[in-house]
């Protein structure tokens, strides 16, 4: 956490003797900035510090509140750690204690997270230590306690460290809303936000103004510095250069050479499924038996640690890995970054670079590996776009009304509160500044009794009025059910998979298991494994045999491409000026399209047409994202049906769509298939029944407090007794379109797994810009998306459609064989 | 491996009910989720569940409050498309024993509107919640009607010709490349288990032991899709 190298000699002038001493005796320098930290709290400022990894950014966090505790014995709660990562709490206690302890500070410090006991928490909250280190959820949780203003009445500092990493999503929306908490118990309290290098520094000064707005001038921002320009360059394998896929298994014995040439080498990829199948492939050719270990967010916890221990002693040349590891404690033996697959985003590229190299005098090295001819633009894009320090990122949107209505219940938990009070805080968290009353007022009434239309619930409420017009949680049962689901993190379900009669491998989500039989080999936690069955709610699986799976992968972390990056792919695509640069397979790729069809242009959306084995392809560049694209493939094949083209699938990726059908459409049917007017009835109608919404209304319902989560031991026995969010979805959407939970999943609705707002950017901006080629075969450009049908989820028009054909393969496999004689036909 | 859905089969407008036999005795499963004796002018119905939205908004959960309504007016429009003599209601017709106290007033008019088209009979079991005295149809344990038996719950001794309710069966459908889940009929030649009725009331899978215990291994569904009614074998599905 501190670094040796040669700085400018910073003036330490302004640092207790102790701390002198302690930096002069390990012959270290503070950073300019963690002194300029220092000042900020000495003036009594906020403060966002924004360093790249690896600046001592940890240190310039904590040094104000190590000196003020030296300086003077103080009891209570002084600091507040807030990580959204349980491990990366655990880590920095360790590393706090090295100066307390070798400057015999008089100082405790201590983690609460989910995972601490019962009777240390307990302990906790009647006599806090003076530095807690903790996670959003932790703290969401101490806020409903009846003791949190006791807890946090002598409060200092707030410390918030990834505080990029939060800020965009729910969980950092809960703790948005808990700091506005914490401004009431422990007015004087500091906000000090630790950040990487992000796109959007204003956004993140308002999240930790008080007033949860910019201009403040109240927080004073403080720049780590830029670190050395990192060498960063694309290597195309000697393999088989693939025209698709995305694992990148082709140039396997190329990054096994340059693992061979470096110390020690991150291995990052974009899914679980590549993390499993490239550790295989690397094994496979690991002759000097180095060793390369995995690690990814389906494994079990123990063993994740485990490989991040054995990282931190040096005990590895390898780690293959998935954005698990994207955030995270530094080590400092990392020389060497290989990005295998397009990086999908130019901030999360120069933060997988940053974990190399945490010295800032030297530059980071990074290998990005295209895994097919289109990721070789995207990755191009993406060191264009980090050389010039053009990031991207999710900029933080207004706030989650689901969310609120947790932290509503979680006040009313903590202690009796006046509705405009609360009103008037909430205003001060930055996700909810400008948050309406008439929405306050509907979250406030769904906490209360549902806030249905039908006020038939008043008997039930879970908020009942005092005399003095404050409210309170009519009984214990409604605070005990809050303390179970308090948090913003859904997860699928998931089960655990084990070996048969031997130990416990990891998670995997329900639906994958779903998809196999007994007997079906997959690569999981490294090894070839086959599957025998499901027992209660653990995946049985024993040794597989053979070599390949067969069950290709399963989903699972894919990352959001941005539009940034989406930006620059496109106006490389335009201008073949620079097209000389790129590898001689890709550029001969895009003569090629030049010559047999056209470019797809940057403003505008090309969409190619041609028949092929009988059926007619309608390509369409849009470069819009994945989850876009298949939300407008759903759209698209619906308005095909109507107009009579007889779609019969589609199939996305980032950048393209394909969908085919039985019928050529032709130039006038394309544009009206894009007309913009898509997202009125349509967009509804498929609202309706899409899996997708339903998923994430069962998130929002979850997270609001409708849907207890299911927790573990307490599945369903025999006897159905619990509900289903999928039947909660259409009795509410028949009778109460409107109702809070529906807006707030429209509103999830419009960014993530459907992304409907930026597919109603893509429409709006194509709007009679609309180039449609009709081709007499498949153009280079589409044959990427064309191989991926068949590796990809196709989609088919209607559900029913799909049904007929399960039924007929059935009937067919059943009358095939004895299957004859038990159908009732 | 071949991609594309195939072409369809015709798309076939019936399909919303579906004829099978049982002990001998034709019935048609109707895509609502009823099964109608037509040699007997008879509609089963089983599992309404009514006043389950409350009876969970009673412990702390306010679930929709119009589920009730949803349920009867499914009910009200099944009976009316078949016009039975009879209907009979397979047992757990309230989510619990409190929730014809908590009925609104228009849900128990249009319950008993129902009531009186018909001859109405409730079968109670053993321990589902006991139905209010005031509310008219006749009430029975269990009633045997020619070469079958209603019952709510699945006897434990194996039978022949026996229609219950209880376990709420519901079933994936693994398509080519996803999965549907729903509810469904699930049946051999001698017995068979509705589905639930009611708009709240989720599924047991039919893979559970407890509807094993009563089919065995190998029995038929009838998955009730969105627009019709398809016929799986149990142990082909996933």
């Amino acid at each position: 956490m501190l670094d040796k190298t040669a700085q400018p000699r910073p003036d330490m002038t302004g640092l207790p003797k102790t701390f002198r001493d302690w930096f002069s005796g390990k012959n270290w320098q503070p950073h300019p900035h963690q002194l300029e930290m220092l000042e900020a709290a000495q003036a009594g400022k906020h403060a966002l510090l924004i360093a790249p990894t690896g600046g001592g950014k940890t240190l310039a966090g904590f040094l104000s509140s190590l000196i003020e505790l030296s300086e003077a014995p103080f009891d209570g709660l002084h600091t507040l750690y807030i990580s959204p990562l349980k491990a990366l709490a655990v880590d920095i206690h360790r590393n706090l204690t090295l100066p307390i302890e070798e400057m015999a500070l008089p100082v405790t410090a201590e983690t609460r997270t989910g995972d601490t006991p019962q009777a240390k928490k307990q302990r906790q909250r009647g006599s806090p230590p003076n530095i807690l280190l903790t996670t959003p959820e932790s703290l969401a949780l101490l806020l409903s306690y009846t003791d949190a203003p006791k807890i946090f009445r002598r409060l200092r500092t707030i410390v918030i460290d990834e505080l990029h990493a939060l800020a965009p999503n729910k969980r950092g929306e809960l703790l948005s809303l808990g700091l506005a908490r914490l401004a009431k118990l422990a007015p004087d309290a500091r906000r000090v936000g630790l950040s990487a290098t992000v796109a959007y520094p204003d956004a993140l000064e308002a999240y930790l103004s008080p007033t949860g707005r910019t201009g403040s001038g109240t927080v004073a921002r403080v720049s780590g510095g830029g670190a050395v320009a990192a060498e960063v360059k694309i290597l195309i394998g000697r393999g088989h250069f693939p025209w698709s896929g995305h694992m990148g298994s082709y140039a396997v014995e190329d990054i096994y050479e340059q693992i061979c040439g470096a110390a020690t080498t991150l291995v990052f990829v974009n899914t679980r499924a590549q993390a499993e199948i490239l550790f295989q492939a690397l094994w496979k050719i690991n002759e000097q038996n180095l060793p390369i270990a995995l690690h990814h967010g389906s494994l079990a916890a123990e063993q994740r640690r485990k490989v991040e221990a054995i990282m931190s002693q040096g005990g590895l040349r390898a780690v293959v890995a998935t954005s698990s590891l994207d955030l995270g404690i530094d080590w400092a033996a990392v020389d060497l970054v290989i990005q295998v697959g397009a990086p999908k985003g130019s901030s999360r590229l120069l933060q997988r670079i940053g974990r190399a190299n945490h010295r800032l005098d030297q530059p980071s090295r990074a290998i990005l590996i295209p895994a097919n001819r289109f990721e070789v633009l995207e990755c191009q894009a993406a060191i264009d776009a980090v050389k010039e320090m053009t990031l991207d990122g999710e900029l933080p949107s207004e706030g989650a009304l689901d969310v609120l209505a947790q932290h509503i219940l979680g006040t009313a938990c903590a202690g009796p509160f006046h509705p405009d009070q609360l009103y008037e805080e909430v205003r001060t968290a930055a996700p909810y500044a400008d948050l309406g009353r008439e929405d306050f007022d509907a979250v406030l009434r769904f906490v209360t009794d549902g806030g249905y239309a039908l006020r038939t619930y008043d008997r039930f409420r879970r908020l009942r009025p005092k005399p003095d017009g404050l409210l309170t949680v009519v009984n214990q049962r409604v605070a005990r059910s809050y303390r179970m689901n308090v948090g913003t993190i859904v997860e699928a379900i998931t089960l655990k998979v084990r070996m048969r009669r031997g130990r416990f491998l990891g998670e995997v989500e329900e639906y994958f298991v779903q998809g196999l039989t007994p007997g079906d080999t997959f690569l999981f936690a490294g090894q070839l494994l086959t599957f025998e069955g499901v027992r209660e709610t653990v995946v049985e699986v024993s040794p597989g045999k053979g070599e390949e799976p067969e069950i290709p992968a399963y989903m699972g972390g894919r990352l959001p491409f941005t539009t940034h990056l989406s930006d620059r792919v496109r106006a490389m695509l335009e201008d073949d000026r620079n097209w000389p640069t790129l590898p001689a397979p890709v550029e001969d790729w895009l003569r090629m399209q030049q010559w047999r069809s056209v470019m797809p242009k940057r403003d505008r959306l090309l969409v190619e047409v041609f028949p092929r084995g009988g059926k007619f392809y309608l390509v369409a560049y849009c470069f819009a994202g994945r989850n876009a694209h298949q939300t407008l493939g759903m759209l698209l094949t619906r308005r095909m049906e109507r107009a009579g083209l007889d779609p019969l699938g589609f199939v996305a990726s980032d950048y393209v769509i394909a969908i085919w059908g039985l019928k050529e459409p032709r130039a006038e049917d394309v544009a009206g298939l894009f007309d913009q007017d898509m997202l009125g009835d349509d967009l509804e109608e498929w609202m309706a029944e899409s899996t997708l919404l339903k998923r994430t209304f069962r998130n929002v319902a979850v997270i609001a407090g409708l849907i207890e989560r299911k927790l573990p031991g307490h599945e369903k026995t025999g006897r159905q007794v619990t509900f289903n969010a999928d039947l909660i979805y259409d009795v509410l959407r028949s009778h109460e379109p409107d109702h809070i939970l529906l807006r707030a999943t429209r509103a999830d609705a419009a960014r993530g797994l459907t992304d409907i707002r930026r597919l109603a950017d893509l429409l709006v901006q194509v709007q009679s810009k609309i180039d449609v080629r009709h081709l007499d075969r498949v153009s280079p450009l589409a044959v990427p998306i064309l191989l991926e049908i068949g590796k990809e989820q196709v989609h088919g028009g209607a559900l029913d459609t799909l049904l007929e054909e399960a039924e007929a393969d059935l009937i067919a496999e059943a009358t095939r064989g004895n299957m004859q004689a038990s159908l009732p036909i | 491996m071949t991609v594309d859905p195939v072409p369809r089969i015709g798309q076939s407008s019936a399909m919303t009910s579906e004829p099978l036999i049982l002990n001998g005795v034709s019935l048609l499963a109707d895509l609502s989720g009823a099964l109608y004796w037509p040699d007997r002018s008879l509609l089963i119905i089983s599992d309404l569940h009514l006043e389950k939205g409350s009876s969970f908004a009673e412990k702390g959960i306010p679930l929709p409050p119009y589920d009730t309504a949803v349920t009867l007016k499914r009910l009200a429009a099944i009976c009316g498309q078949y016009n039975p003599q009879t209907v009979m209601c397979l047992g757990d017709s309230f989510h619990d024993t409190g929730g014809p106290d908590r009925m609104g007033k228009a849900d128990r008019a249009a319950l008993e509107q129902l009531i009186a088209a018909y001859d109405w009979l409730w079968i109670t079991g053993n321990h589902d919640p006991e139905l209010p005295e005031d509310l008219p149809g006749r009430r029975i344990m269990e009633e045997t009607i020619g070469a079958l038996t209603f019952r709510h719950e699945a006897s434990r001794e194996p039978v022949r010709g026996e229609i219950s309710g209880h376990y709420h069966p519901s079933a994936r459908v693994r398509t080519r490349q996803r999965y549907l889940s729903g509810r469904c009929f699930a049946y051999d030649s001698d017995r068979l288990i509705m589905p639930a009725f009611g708009a709240l009331t989720g599924g047991l899978t039919v893979h559970d032991k407890a509807i094993r215990a009563v089919l065995g291994p190998h029995f038929d569904i009838l998955f009730l899709g969105p627009k019709r009614i398809y016929r799986f074998p149990a142990d082909r599905l996933c």
